[in-house]
């Protein structure tokens, strides 16, 4: 290696593309939205081990309810253990996407460490980008992830009883609660400190994500509970997908179970309301 | 800035800087290779051309040789370097750099020092802070000396150094019971006669003097005459380092306040 570094000429053109009208600046944002993804694509490649260490919690989790609690557990009130592994699997599904938001806050919390959200906004290139490419990113990973745990499942036994269209269907609302969750990771992302309070998160997604009907109905819960666990956004998806995977009947004494499917779609168009423009401010008022 | 109004035209404004912070902001999981392509692209420029320009990069700052690894295996001055040459994709005309060589062994910092006068012998003009005043000395044609947010004074290093006395004579002394007559003999050469500053746990007497040379032979004479030996006697230019302790030197509005 030399530590001399030789100065010659330019030989490529570095006059930027135009990019001030309209049109360019539109398909300026999505080139750039696209490079970002590109980036966060090659990091799956660089790294599998990282990505297979994400998936590990929620398997350990569907094999520790399935196998060590399940055989204790009669959510459909046909004995202990009957007919668990079809409620726990959409439960599963649900949990990974409520818990993704985690991994979204913390990437972000580690650019914004790094010092690369610093050097993003002293480039010409689309702002949107960052969170955009962030956003595309993310639910692929989502995703592959649900790929990977479908596979498991059906090793494990799980069938759909809903068809190709109403699978699909579940699979969609799935994304649709983690596209809004997407913009809570952003948005806290941006806020904490750094990646160390990013991943004391955990704490607060714990809860959040747990009192609710991913791993049982929250019939079984005592009232108060019961009605937090049931208006929870997770359970809506919880429900609704075991709607539309035909799962067994569970008790479901509450209202807003009674409508899982359109709960599951106006929750998170709710939380995408809401987060969505406070990730954007936040990131606007960044350095300032 | 460059010409451009920063409010109103930020997008031309971001065309024609070069940032880098106090930490390198590379990916650590893809290669360096493909930081450079994937920062070219973000500057707007083609793909062809992000690729060509990335080689081109990593010969200039000496990591052809490791562009398909990943900067988590690289050295602190590598990272830098690939920091730099992202933030040189454009070759901007202005490049702000914040404290670059801050947490880098002396082969780190000689190699980024290298790597920044090789990009202000291009044209660009580079903008760095630091709290390291040899690096200011060696890479700064201006200094602006920053206190408490205040800008203390503006100069060149010659012209810094010039501020607070030019040339300084310094005796290290054989025998403590030698320093009062030392002390006696410089303070006859010293400038406006200032009288000399003793210290005695280090044994130096040191004074500032106009002609350097002049006042060296003068000294010299005069304690060989009277029968004193010395250690070791020099001529020197001041350091930044007393140049700065000098400027932000607590006044009376802020006794005792520390440095930022």
């Amino acid at each position: 290696m030399t530590t001399t570094h030789a100065v010659g000429e330019d030989t490529v053109d570095l006059a930027p593309a135009a990019d001030d009208t309209v049109w360019a600046r539109v398909k300026w944002a999505v080139l750039d939205c696209g490079t970002v993804v590109r980036q966060e694509l090659n990091h799956v490649f660089r790294q599998p081990s990282t990505f297979a260490w994400q998936l590990g919690f929620p398997i350990m989790m569907v094999l520790m309810f399935v196998y060590v609690f399940g055989s204790a557990m009669d959510v459909t009130g046909k004995g202990a253990g009957v007919d668990y592994l079809e409620f726990a699997i959409p439960g599963l599904f649900t949990l990974t996407m409520a818990f993704g938001f985690m991994n979204t806050a913390f990437s972000v919390a580690l650019m914004k460490e790094k010092g690369f959200i610093d050097r993003f906004r002293s480039m010409p290139m689309a702002s949107s980008a960052v969170v955009t490419g962030r956003g595309v990113a993310d639910l692929l990973h989502a995703a592959l992830d649900l790929l990977i745990l479908a596979t498991i499942a059906l090793v494990l036994g799980w069938r759909t009883g809903g068809g190709l269209t109403n699978t699909l269907a579940a699979f969609g609302l799935l994304l649709w609660l983690r596209l809004a969750l997407i913009f809570v990771g952003i948005y806290l992302g941006l806020l904490v400190k750094n990646t160390e309070v990013a991943g004391n998160l955990f704490a607060l997604a714990f809860p959040f994500v747990m009192i609710s009907s991913v791993f049982a109905p929250p019939d079984f819960m005592p009232g108060w509970l019961g009605a937090i666990a049931a208006w929870n956004p997770v359970s809506s998806t919880a429900a609704a997908i075991r709607e539309l995977f035909q799962s067994p009947e569970v008790a479901s004494g509450y209202w807003i179970e009674q409508h899982a499917v359109a709960a599951a779609l106006l929750w998170p168009a709710a939380i995408l309301a809401l987060f969505l423009p406070l990730a954007v401010q936040r990131y606007r008022r960044l350095g300032q | 800035m460059t010409g451009f109004d920063v409010l109103t035209q930020p997008r031309q404004v971001r065309r024609r800087i070069g940032l880098t912070g106090q930490h390198p902001a590379v990916d650590e999981v893809i290669s360096a290779r493909q930081n450079l392509i994937m920062f070219g692209r973000l500057f707007h420029i083609g793909r062809a051309a992000a690729r060509r320009r990335a080689d081109e990069l990593l010969e200039q700052f000496g990591l052809a040789a490791v562009a398909d690894q990943s900067p988590k295996h690289f050295s602190g001055g590598m990272r830098r370097r690939l920091d730099l040459a992202a933030s040189m994709i454009l070759a901007p005309e202005v490049l702000f750099l914040d404290e670059p060589t801050t947490g880098l062994d002396p082969a780190g910092r000689r190699e980024v020092w290298q790597a920044i006068e090789g990009l202000a012998a291009r044209g660009t003009t580079v903008l760095l802070t630091t709290h390291y005043l040899d690096e200011a000395d060696k890479l700064c044609d201006r200094i602006a000396v920053i206190d408490r947010g205040r800008n203390l004074v503006e100069d060149t290093p010659a012209g810094l150094k010039r501020r607070i006395g030019s040339e300084r004579l310094e005796i290290l002394a054989a025998e403590p019971a030698d320093l009062p007559h030392i002390a006696d003999v410089m303070g006859k050469v010293a400038t406006d006669r200032h009288p000399p500053t003793v210290d005695e746990s280090s044994l130096t007497v040191t004074v500032a003097v106009t002609d350097g040379v002049r006042a060296l032979t003068d000294v010299a004479t005069q304690l060989k005459a009277l029968g004193i030996s010395v250690a070791d006697l020099g001529v020197r230019r001041p350091t930044l380092d007393e140049a700065f302790l000098q400027l932000t030197r607590p006044t009376d509005h802020n006794p005792g306040e520390s440095m930022p």
